[in-house]
């Protein structure tokens, strides 16, 4: 039974008495959404907020991530949190491409989505989602705690819509979509490729 | 009922008898750059012999952010926010000695109140880094978490003292040249006054809680042992040097600031192992209680930047300046070379956990794999001062 064929007002109706009607999708989601367990990878500055949003005061525990997985095996989720240098992009693609599906990324920081203060470095990566998905975005140099805890939230919100089944069902269900992505090399001036194709489509600005 | 406890030592083992094939064959392990207790990016191509470390070999650069090349293009006040993001643990003593090589280069005075600012703000910066160090140290002895946990909650206390004169966390970019950007009000001196005063307390409680402890003494006494005549001759500084004896404070010998006008001691080890290492974070808090206490007590009204100091368009004469300061994990300097532009000709950092981290093979040498993470922990390194 899909969700939207129940009467909304029976099935309030029947919580009350006490029966829990519900679809797999829901419940399925429910349980991965209060379950993401990020990898424990940090890069830069923005690791240390992600430390104090694990530790004592913000305590991300509240939303069921606090485990921090330093295996990619068994880690749902990757935080790229600090710049990411040309020399470190192949290790994070591969860390990436590591994870079990289905798994998210946060950018963490103005460097992990476009270089930010770092940007004009010959050293320095313009964004990681030039290579991977990226599923939520956060701003600032560095977010603060509550801002990591926001985009959590967002991922959550993510996850629980979801579908499992129909044609826009989640990609990490459909075989066609790519698990891994190619890690890039080290070529004679940049990284080969500067930017995976498949993933990386920036807008097209057109003067008018 | 009296059970009988045996220690390591006395449990009789079989003797280890290795393969022939594998004796005396190495295997290279390679730690890092995605490792739990590696702080940061950092890598270690280890070879080891059983459990043994035979050979170490750290690789740098995953964190190479070109700080250098960019001072060398942005102009003096420019590179401040930078300086932040070095050892982002410490934006204010970064700070700090940026601003001060520039007061050497263009000859600038700081007034007295921006002196009492400076010293308190970056007392507090070695308070949050010596109780977060201790926290990830015994994170990587096993104690998960819950050091952490009550390292973090001291740290957040004294970052909302930041947030509140700076606005920001942790990049507070806070210090000009010639004095500090913002005053701090007298609601701002009483609320440090009174995280100064409890810190104390939280001192108590944590050493309690580790210090003693029979793990932290076993996992740390004797090991990773640095020489004295080693450390000096390897340009080793700050607590680590300290560590083994060697009676060496810039704070002291230097007397940047207004520190000879305060009292205080500096703790020195003697067998220069980790334990001692640890120790020494522990006792520097202390004496930083003390220096605050004297600092908050001291302050005066007054001006916080010198009005001489042109913020637009600085040009400093043509000259190079090195000012250093004692930061929290060592002597932190800045090398500048004016040609009289608005851009620094050279600008050079000289961070003080790469130059500790050069002695890493020879304090894990002999050691088991585990002990690797221990010692490098008590070396208190962060990436971003050291592939810069």
């Amino acid at each position: 039974m899909s969700e939207g064929q129940m009467d909304e007002a029976l099935r309030r109706e029947l919580q009350r008495q006490g029966v829990w009607v519900t679809s797999m999708q829901e419940l399925y989601n429910w349980g991965r959404k209060n379950s993401i367990w990020p990898l424990q990878f940090g890069l830069a500055c923005c690791a240390i907020e992600m430390i104090a949003t694990a530790a004592s005061r913000y305590d991300i525990a509240r939303f069921g991530g606090e485990i921090f997985r330093p295996s990619p095996r068994q880690a749902d989720l990757m935080i790229v949190a600090g710049t990411v240098t040309k020399k470190m992009a192949p290790q994070i693609v591969r860390l990436y491409n590591q994870m079990a599906d289905p798994k998210y990324v946060i950018s963490m920081g103005a460097c992990a989505i476009s270089g930010g203060p770092f940007k004009q470095g010959y050293n320095v990566l313009k964004g990681i989602d030039r290579y991977i998905p990226v599923d939520v975005y956060i701003p600032g140099c560095p977010p603060r705690p509550e801002a990591l805890l926001h985009a959590f939230m967002e991922l959550q919100r993510k996850i629980d819509e979801q579908k499992l089944t129909g044609a826009d069902k989640a990609a990490h269900l459909d075989p066609q979509q790519p698990s891994e992505f190619p890690v890039p090399a080290f070529g004679r001036h940049d990284l080969e490729p500067p930017a995976n194709a498949d993933v990386f489509q920036p807008p097209k600005l057109e003067r008018v | 009922m009296s059970a009988t406890v045996e220690t390591l030592e006395a449990i009789e083992r079989p003797p280890v008898t290795m393969g022939s094939r594998l004796e005396g064959e190495l295997l290279e392990v390679s730690m890092g750059p995605q490792h739990p207790s590696t702080h940061g990016v950092f890598r270690m191509n280890v070879a080891l012999e059983g459990e043994i470390v035979r050979k170490l070999k750290p690789v740098f650069g995953y964190l190479h952010r070109n700080h250098e090349k960019i001072g060398e293009n942005t102009s003096y006040l420019g590179s401040m926010p930078y300086t932040d993001r070095l050892d982002y643990f410490c934006s204010m003593t970064n700070n700090w000695a940026y601003a001060l090589s520039v007061e050497k280069l263009a000859g600038i005075e700081v007034p007295e109140r921006a002196q009492y600012l400076r010293i308190i703000l970056a007392e507090l910066t070695r308070l949050q880094n010596h109780a977060s160090l201790l926290g990830f140290l015994l994170n990587d002895m096993g104690a998960w978490g819950t050091p952490l946990m009550y390292a973090f909650r001291e740290r957040e206390k004294i970052l909302d003292l930041f947030e509140s004169l700076s606005g920001s966390r942790m990049m507070c970019d806070y210090m000009r040249f010639g004095g500090c950007r913002v005053d701090a009000d007298d609601a701002w001196l009483a609320r440090a006054r009174q995280i100064v005063d409890r810190f104390p307390k939280f001192l108590d409680e944590f050493e309690e809680l580790i210090l003693g402890n029979e793990i932290v003494i076993g996992r740390t006494q004797n090991v990773g042992k640095l020489s004295a005549d080693l450390a000096i001759s390897a340009g080793i500084t700050g607590p680590m040097l300290r560590a083994c004896g060697v009676n060496y404070d810039v704070r002291k010998v230097d007397g940047y600031g207004f520190y000879p006008r305060f009292k205080f001691r500096i703790p020195l080890g003697e067998h220069g192992d980790t334990y001692d290492r640890l120790m020494m974070r522990a006792l520097e808090m202390r004496e930083s209680v003390e220096i605050l206490k004297q600092a908050l007590a001291q302050i005066q009204p007054g001006p916080i930047v010198n009005p001489k100091v042109k913020i637009r368009a600085f040009r400093p004469p043509v000259g190079e300046a090195y000012g250093r300061i004692e930061a929290p994990k060592g002597e932190l300097g800045f090398y500048l070379i004016s040609d009289g532009g608005p851009n620094p000709y050279r600008y050079r950092v000289r961070p003080p956990s790469f130059i500790n981290l050069t002695v890493l093979e020879d304090l894990c040498l002999g050691h088991t794999v585990a002990d690797v993470m221990v010692i490098l922990g008590s070396v208190d390194i962060v990436m971003g001062e050291v592939d810069r």
